[in-house]
């Protein structure tokens, strides 16, 4: 028949050429994911700088293999030369308003690496439920998971779950979100949260994290300690945002110390008082971090390698929002458009497609402070059921 | 398979453990059911006039299940097993009770799409069980439609075989049978929904000269439109392919569809134009839509089945048998519809609130429990015509991969409407029953 493909000698053999591989490393911000893929007459060649390019590039290779009626395989004579164009490019799944068993999550990564798609932003916990086991800690998962024997992650399963991501080049960034969105905190560590008032006499409801004694920031810093151990990556997410001051205001000793420390009722002061003492400890630990958007809207003094995560979507802020962010220094991630969780009807993937991420007035070298972006599934409705057709 | 709801997902089983506790009296042995007509109806299907009424009284040794007919019974066995639960210590217990159970409406149904993309039998036994557990007895079978033709037909086999996405993506005569018994082994009827003159793309591959061919400037475009209504082959064919229908499926009633029809392509065409003017219908082509629609509501009946058609059948004047059912589901002012169907006497099925498709952020059951569905100007009279309700899950985004997540337990929102009492409103109460059914279905 006219319009037969001339079937060239059968490649059996993609050879995989790695100049600086890094096998036994974990994937960086800093990590080269480029490669050159090169398919021609008898001989397939993948070559990169580090493994990480090259599992990008064997993404590449699988996804241009057709397969015709006869069952037979093929692939088009090829030239590829690639490479990201935003070197931080993530998915954050939130186990704490619904548990996510470990195969869901397991799972995810393998569809992130179909997608090229390179970090994993854990918001692990937060006001619902405390899913991780601690070691120093275990009374924060025994009192705050939603049930700790089946609703947890022990250390073996973020062992797992690191590794199965090491394996796809895929970093996991833990969020351990504070002062805020710690209610489920609180029951494992009596003493952390602030009581709330109701006029004179506590009301047993309780809100952000004390950030007035110093209790507080001896747990921070061994809860600290031991999460940037578990995790390898070099950043930790501090997350610090939706702090809401009225348990803060409600509260006499927190009033006093306001008025010690002269911050008249400008709250956001005493925020921002307790994340610079949290950034001063997570950085003598050596990691670096990314924080949600609001701490750097409220003026906390930031270390200039942090990286702010800009989520708010009100009428395309978000836009000015980055500007601002690389204006002021600071790198930035990119979300507020890509709140996947907020699901409408039709193809709205268009509409997560369309978003120019640099669609902003700024200079060149602004804008090359745009490390990337993260599609959120923030998990109020979302649990294993209904999990991956959600996302993809 | 009651059995194994109750006891077979046990969750001390599930982690492995086995049970503790000692039998604990009180004992509860057996569930006696009886059901009392002289003809129970186990092999025969479920019908709109059915019987689904049941008496539950639970009490130590013994605790009776009664119905009229089979069909409460399965609706009392399904709450009988929602009565049961399981402690921590892996005993099942279920509290003393006495239950008098009816439906307030009769026609509870979903609607399943299975021409925008095809779905496996599987998806659909699935959907069935789920729609068991929350009352629902009607499967509106919307099989065919301007993507797709995945229904294999017996006297047109090219129906299939040139409109199904592809030669395996079809429902055999097998499937079919399969679906209808599965259903009524559940007290659900299966009404199929062909959908003309509209909404019949796909009709036209495997049936030449079906469809009206469109013209531009008084040459054929080579697309084509709605059914051809002034063609006698078309009524050939359709008494031909409706016979095959009404003996496929068991069930008294038939959709014919009979929405959304484009009139462009009919304007254009010569001999429709020249047809119009015999007739005398003037430039109303909703009259031509009424002939052809007349037609087709007369060779239906000549099978003895009834029809169910959608709300434009009716806005537009076709005349219709006096038991047609009319589905309302245009959202702009449903009520004021209502009002109209049943003020013209008949009786009526409202979708328009419920369109499960329309997807949006957040806790949206809610508006679908808060609907009620007598809300509109009427006489008792009236009101008595409204016979029930469908949750519609169209299938332009919908497939096997996201169907359940998408569709439960949304829709038992709707069929706790449809099921219980008009004084069932309480959404903090309806939230704790739906959590903990949304487990229990899981």
């Amino acid at each position: 028949a006219e319009n037969e493909p001339s079937w060239e000698t059968p490649c059996s053999e993609l050879l995989v050429y790695v100049s600086t591989p890094g096998c036994d490393g974990f994937p960086s911000l800093d990590s080269k994911e480029s490669y050159k893929l090169s398919v021609s007459n008898g001989s397939m060649l993948l070559s990169a700088e580090t493994v990480w390019g090259a599992l990008r590039g064997l993404e590449t290779f699988s996804q241009l293999i057709g397969r015709d009626e006869n069952g037979t395989y093929y692939i088009n004579e090829t030239e590829i030369v690639d490479f990201p164009r935003f070197p931080h490019r993530g998915l954050l799944l939130d186990t704490s308003r619904h548990y996510l068993p470990l195969r869901a999550i397991l799972e995810t990564l393998d569809v992130m690496a179909y997608n090229k798609f390179n970090v994993f932003h854990w918001h692990i916990v937060d006001d619902p439920s405390f899913p991780y086991e601690s070691s120093t800690f275990p009374e924060l998962s025994k009192q705050g998971a939603f049930n700790a024997m089946t609703h947890v992650y022990t250390a073996s399963d973020v062992r797992t779950v690191i590794e199965h991501a090491r394996l796809r080049g895929i970093r996991v960034i833990a969020e351990f979100d504070t002062p805020g969105h710690t209610l489920s905190w609180g029951p494992g560590a009596p003493g952390l949260l602030t009581p709330c008032y109701m006029g004179k006499a506590p009301s047993g409801v309780y809100g952000p994290i004390n950030p007035i004694v110093n209790s507080t920031y001896q747990f921070v810093t061994s809860l600290f300690q031991e999460v940037s151990t578990v995790f390898p990556d070099f950043f930790l997410h501090l997350g610090g945002d939706e702090v809401d001051f009225t348990c803060w205001k409600s509260n006499p000793e927190i009033s006093a110390f306001m008025k010690e420390m002269g911050f008249g009722e400008d709250y956001k002061k005493l925020e921002s008082f307790y994340i610079q003492r949290l950034l001063h400890i997570v950085s003598s630990l050596g990691k670096g971090y990314i924080v949600w958007q609001e701490v750097f809207d409220n003026d906390v003094k930031l270390r200039p390698d942090t990286i702010i995560h800009v989520w708010k979507e009100d009428f395309m802020q978000y836009l000015n929002e980055m500007a601002n962010v690389t204006r002021a220094g600071y790198r930035a991630l990119l979300s507020a458009p890509w709140y996947l969780n907020r699901i409408s009807y039709g193809q709205d993937w268009i509409a997560a497609y369309k978003v120019e991420p640099l669609n902003f007035a700024g200079s060149p070298e602004q804008k090359a402070l745009v490390m990337g972006g993260e599609a959120c599934m923030w998990g109020e409705y979302v649990d294993v059921t209904n999990l991956t057709p959600r996302l993809w | 398979r009651y059995y194994e709801y109750m006891f077979g997902h046990s969750w001390r089983r599930t982690w492995g453990r086995r049970p503790l506790a000692a039998r604990a009296e009180p004992e509860l042995f057996q569930l006696q059911v009886v059901i009392e007509a002289g003809d129970p109806g186990c092999d025969r299907h479920p019908h709109l006039a059915s019987s689904e009424a049941y008496h539950l009284t639970v009490t130590e040794p013994v605790a009776v299940l009664k119905a009229y007919e089979v069909w409460g019974a399965l609706r009392g066995l399904e709450t009988f097993s929602q009565l049961v639960h399981e402690d921590d210590y892996g005993s099942f217990l279920v509290n003393e009770s006495e239950i008098n159970d009816f439906p307030r409406f009769a026609h509870r149904g979903v609607l399943l799409d299975t021409s925008r993309h095809y779905l496996p039998l599987k998806s659909i036994l699935t959907n069935l069980d789920a729609m068991a557990f929350n009352k629902f007895n009607v499967l509106h079978w919307h099989i065919v439609d301007d993507q797709s033709f995945p229904y294999q037909s017996i006297y047109f086999p090219e129906l299939s075989d040139k409109g199904a996405y592809s030669s395996n993506l079809i429902y055999t005569p097998t499937d079919v049978r399969l679906v209808i018994e599965y259903a009524r082994l559940r007290g659900i009827r299966v009404i199929p929904e062909f959908d003309t003159p509209g909404h019949t793309q796909s009709w036209g591959k495997g049936q030449k000269d079906l469809l009206t061919p469109c013209y531009n400037g008084g040459q054929l475009t080579g697309s084509f439109g709605p059914v051809n209504p002034v063609w006698n082959t078309t009524y050939d064919f359709m008494t031909k392919f409706f016979k095959e229908i009404s003996s496929v499926f068991p069930d008294e009633f038939i959709h014919l569809g009979g929405d959304e029809v484009d009139f462009s392509c009919w304007k254009s065409n010569p001999e429709v134009k020249e047809f119009m003017k015999k007739q005398r219908f003037g430039t109303d082509y909703a009259k031509l839509e009424s002939y052809y629609v007349q037609n087709i509501v007369d060779i239906v009946s000549s099978y003895n089945k009834g029809q169910m058609v959608w709300q434009e059948v009716f806005d537009h004047k076709a005349q219709l048998k006096p038991d047609t059912v009319v589905q309302v589901w245009k959202a702009s002012n449903y009520a004021h519809e209502l009002s109209s169907v049943t003020g013209a006497g008949f009786t009526t099925v409202l979708s328009a609130p419920w369109y499960l498709d329309y997807i949006s952020y957040g806790q949206d059951w809610k508006k679908y429990y808060s609907v009620e569905p007598l809300n509109f100007p009427g006489s008792e009279k009236q009101k008595k015509l409204v016979i029930g309700g469908e949750a519609c899950l169209w299938g332009e985004f919908v497939d096997a991969t996201n169907l359940t997540p998408r569709l439960w337990p949304r829709a038992s929102a709707v069929g706790e409407r449809l099921w219980s009492s008009s004084n069932v409103t309480n959404l903090e109460d309806a939230y704790k029953r739906l959590t903990n059914h949304r487990c229990r279905m899981l």
